[in-house]
């Protein structure tokens, strides 16, 4: 496994990540985690909205759609497609 | 989008508590959910009360408050807004939070999806840690069928230590038994056992120091494990709201504050502080919902939203999001339009028919003139054309925007247009707030309550009336048929391409005015937003239309027909009561003359805003009396006979497009007025919403007149 991490936002679209660490502080952080994106969660790249954010991502089960600040934070170990 | 039978006041702690009800209760039961999980559709169905549901997040905007009876029980039932969390610290979820806490319910419902129940369990879990009264309604099952997931729920049960009962809300199905649990846990006849999360043993550790000593400092009152986690995790908003509960300072209390103290300093030398604690609380509750999801969901069809993922690609995509977006609002124009010509013809012919016989009657009584012309040419015209005038258009307009709805489309809109309104400095639920505009604009400056920052929950309100409301459509479709489309096959097409360019201006007015205001009077960034695009569901046609008919079209409509009869009375007497030779309304009208000349209307059209400020819907009415000498409306049969009344009293299609734009951009009516004040508690912040699209208006429609006149285009 290699440790070069990707922020979410530059997650090639259909592709997929596993959450390493969240750069975030204060409510903006707690929002993320409870969105779920603790360490070790793997989320997908959805879709891109046509005027070029946010980025929809499949987290746990739902559709969440993030726009580049936040998903900027999130720092991502890109997965192989499975 | 209809305003429903909501309270819709400002404090909504302060309103939480005052539950209301006109007999006595027995118990009150709290439903708490994510957003968009049906929890209103519960709510409906176990109340009865018509609470309106659509397919977006965050559509319970304030809590609505209802009774049932079961087994000769009185339960009062309130709907909490539906939140992810009880910590990310906005409006809703201390709402929700503080009412869990300090509401005493005797049980708490929380609704669950069942088809994304992973994400819903951490509310569940969230809640369980603050009180055992929990009943957890899987709801959606039906969805859960058909996308082949499989819920054990007596597993579930089992592991959760609360009763489960899995419901199909919008088929009824399983709200027997939902009743039957909820009466059985708050009678005491079930009592759910919830199991305790176990953090690590550095916070257990602290979490046992504080324990005790919270509980001989406040009582039973309140729950001491959870009160003891809230101290850790050091969440001043969370400390403000139990300080306010229980009447004194938590860390104020000597023997805490020393036993806090120790806590953090033994914590500190496990290094962790006050981040890592919440971090770790979070972790733990998100690896309990994904344990206690592994081990009770199976998904039988691994591709079980492949096909909303597809639908999702083409109504996202760059090549057709917009299209798509556009293309959709112009059909249901079109088709509201086109459907709305006879049955507006079949009502109007309805009417001149009742107005004969009445006309006979009052001749046949030989009542004075003046009280015929009142009642009938006054009151009962008006009312008759705004009747036979919106109420077909809306009982199309209605039914199919619910329908897009309840697909779920909302959203999708949100998250296409979300980059404009982040260059704007202004929040991505504004999209949807403008959304409920279409329908009503004090419903969508209601729905502003979504929008947690305050500075872009008021640019949300300020710029809602830039949507045109299903008051105003009448004006914009009336006159964009008469004047641009012209006649022919493809009069109604055009029609409602020009009225789609309104809405488009209208945006762009909201997207402009939210930035100007972002660099002026509400200075700021945009704040961190996150959107959840729900599931497509599959829309239940009857319900659909049971809703729309009911919650708004004939909601919109009362409220036009109040202002209108007494709109009608106002008009008569003001056209029939002469000062020196002229009508009481020619004299106003020609004070205004000379301003509504400059922006390329006249005084009677200025007249006839000023007077439809109760309801955007009577100022066509108005106008069309004004023009007709005697103050009475004659029989317009036709849209040509409209034409010929507007034309012979000078209107050009400058006059038309000026009218048009001044629809879109003017003062907000009397009720959505009432409703900003009632949400901002300013009187300042009304008043600029007031200013705000009327000096607009007055700027676009002045610079465009001034221009055409020059070109010498008119």
């Amino acid at each position: 496994m290699n440790d070069r991490l990707i922020p979410l936002n530059l997650l090639p679209l259909g592709q997929f990540g596993r959450v390493r660490r969240l750069s975030a502080g204060g409510s903006k952080r707690r929002r993320l985690l409870d969105l779920g994106l603790i360490q070790g969660t793997q989320v997908e790249a959805l879709c891109k909205s046509p005027s070029g954010d946010p980025t929809a991502y499949q987290i746990r089960g739902a559709v969440i759609a993030l726009r580049s600040e936040e998903a900027s934070c999130i720092m991502m170990e890109a997965l192989k497609e499975e | 989008m209809g305003l429903t039978k909501q309270s819709t006041g400002h404090n909504a702690l302060k309103e939480m508590f005052q539950v209301k009800s006109d007999s006595p209760y027995d118990f009150i039961v709290a439903l708490a959910g994510n957003p968009n999980t049906g929890k209103s559709t519960v709510f409906n169905q176990l109340t009865g009360l018509n609470q309106h549901t659509g397919n977006w997040p965050g559509k319970t905007v304030t809590n609505a408050q209802g009774n049932f009876t079961y087994k000769d029980k009185k339960f009062i039932l309130v709907d909490l807004p539906g939140t992810y969390s009880l910590f990310a610290g906005s409006a809703e979820e201390e709402t929700a939070r503080d009412f869990i806490c300090f509401g005493k319910p005797s049980a708490v419902v929380v609704v669950a999806d069942a088809t994304c129940l992973e994400r819903n369990l951490n509310l569940v879990l969230q809640i369980m840690e603050i009180t055992d009264k929990v009943i957890l309604c899987v709801n959606l099952m039906d969805e859960a069928n058909r996308k082949k997931i499989d819920i054990d729920l007596s597993l579930l049960s089992r592991k959760l230590g609360v009763p489960v009962v899995g419901t199909s809300a919008r088929s009824g199905q399983g709200l027997e038994k939902l009743r039957e649990t909820i009466y059985k846990t708050a009678h005491g006849e079930i009592q759910p056992a919830p199991v305790k999360l176990e953090y690590s043993r550095e916070i257990e550790k602290a979490i046992e120091e504080l324990t005790y000593t919270i509980e001989a400092a406040a009582g039973i009152s309140i729950n001491s494990r959870w009160t003891a986690l809230r101290l850790l995790d050091g969440d001043p908003a969370i400390q403000k709201s139990i300080n306010d509960f229980l009447g004194f300072s938590l860390i104020e209390n000597k023997e805490i504050a020393q036993k806090l103290n120790k806590a953090r300093l033994m914590l500190k030398e496990n290094n962790m502080n006050t981040d890592s604690v919440k971090d770790q609380l979070v972790y733990t509750i998100v690896r309990k919902a994904e344990e206690l999801a592994e081990e009770t969901v199976t998904f039988h069809n691994k591709d079980y939203n492949q096909m909303d993922r597809k639908i999702d690609n083409i109504l996202t995509s760059k090549a057709f999001g917009f299209p798509i977006m556009l293309g959709l609002l112009g059909v249901i124009f079109w088709l509201t339009v086109q459907g709305a010509n006879y049955p507006s013809e079949v009502l109007a012919g309805v009417f001149a028919f009742i107005e004969r016989k009445l006309t006979d009657f009052f001749l046949s009584t030989g009542a004075p003139d003046w009280i015929y012309g009142i009642l009938v040419q006054g009151m009962y015209k008006t009312l008759a054309w705004v009747v036979s005038v919106m109420l077909p258009p809306m009982a199309i307009f209605f039914p199919l925007f619910t329908l897009l709805e309840d697909l779920g489309y909302l959203p999708r809109v949100a998250f296409n247009l979300d980059n404009f309104f982040k260059r704007a400095c202004a929040h991505g639920k504004q999209a949807l707030t403008m959304c409920m505009g279409f329908g009503c604009n004090a419903a969508g400056v209601i729905a502003c309550r979504i929008i947690d920052s305050p500075r872009e929950r008021l640019i949300a309100i300020i710029t809602n009336n830039f949507v045109p409301c299903n008051g105003r459509f009448p004006i914009l479709i009336t006159l964009s048929a008469i004047f641009i489309a012209g006649s022919g096959l493809f009069s109604s097409f055009f029609a409602v391409l020009v009225v789609l360019g309104v809405i488009v201006f209208g945006v762009l007015m909201t997207l402009f005015l939210s930035k100007l205001l972002s660099k002026t009077i509400l200075k700021g960034m945009p704040s961190s937003f996150t959107l959840e695009l729900p599931p497509y569901r599959k829309p239940q046609a009857g319900r659909i239309i049971i809703r729309s008919i009911l919650d708004r079209t004939l909601f919109v409509l009362g409220r036009a027909v109040m202002v209108a009869a007494p709109a009608g009375l106002v008009i008569w007497i003001m056209a029939n009561i002469s000062i020196e030779g002229m009508s009481l309304l020619s004299r106003c009208a020609s004070l205004l003359q000379p301003f509504g000349n400059a922006i390329g209307m006249d005084g009677y059209i200025l007249m006839a805003f000023i007077l439809g400020l109760p309801a955007n819907e009577i100022v066509i009415p108005i106008l069309i009396m004004s023009y007709m000498s005697t103050g009475v409306m004659m029989e317009l049969d036709s849209l040509d006979a409209l034409k010929n009344l507007l034309v012979n009293n000078g209107w050009t299609w400058l006059t038309a497009v000026n009218v048009m734009i001044f629809t879109l951009l003017h003062f907000p009516c009397g009720t959505t007025l009432l409703t900003i004040k009632k949400e901002t508690q300013s009187k300042k912040w009304s008043l600029v919403s007031f200013l705000v699209p009327t000096v607009s208006g007055i700027l676009v429609c002045f610079a465009l007149t001034q221009i055409v006149r020059l070109a010498g285009l008119v």
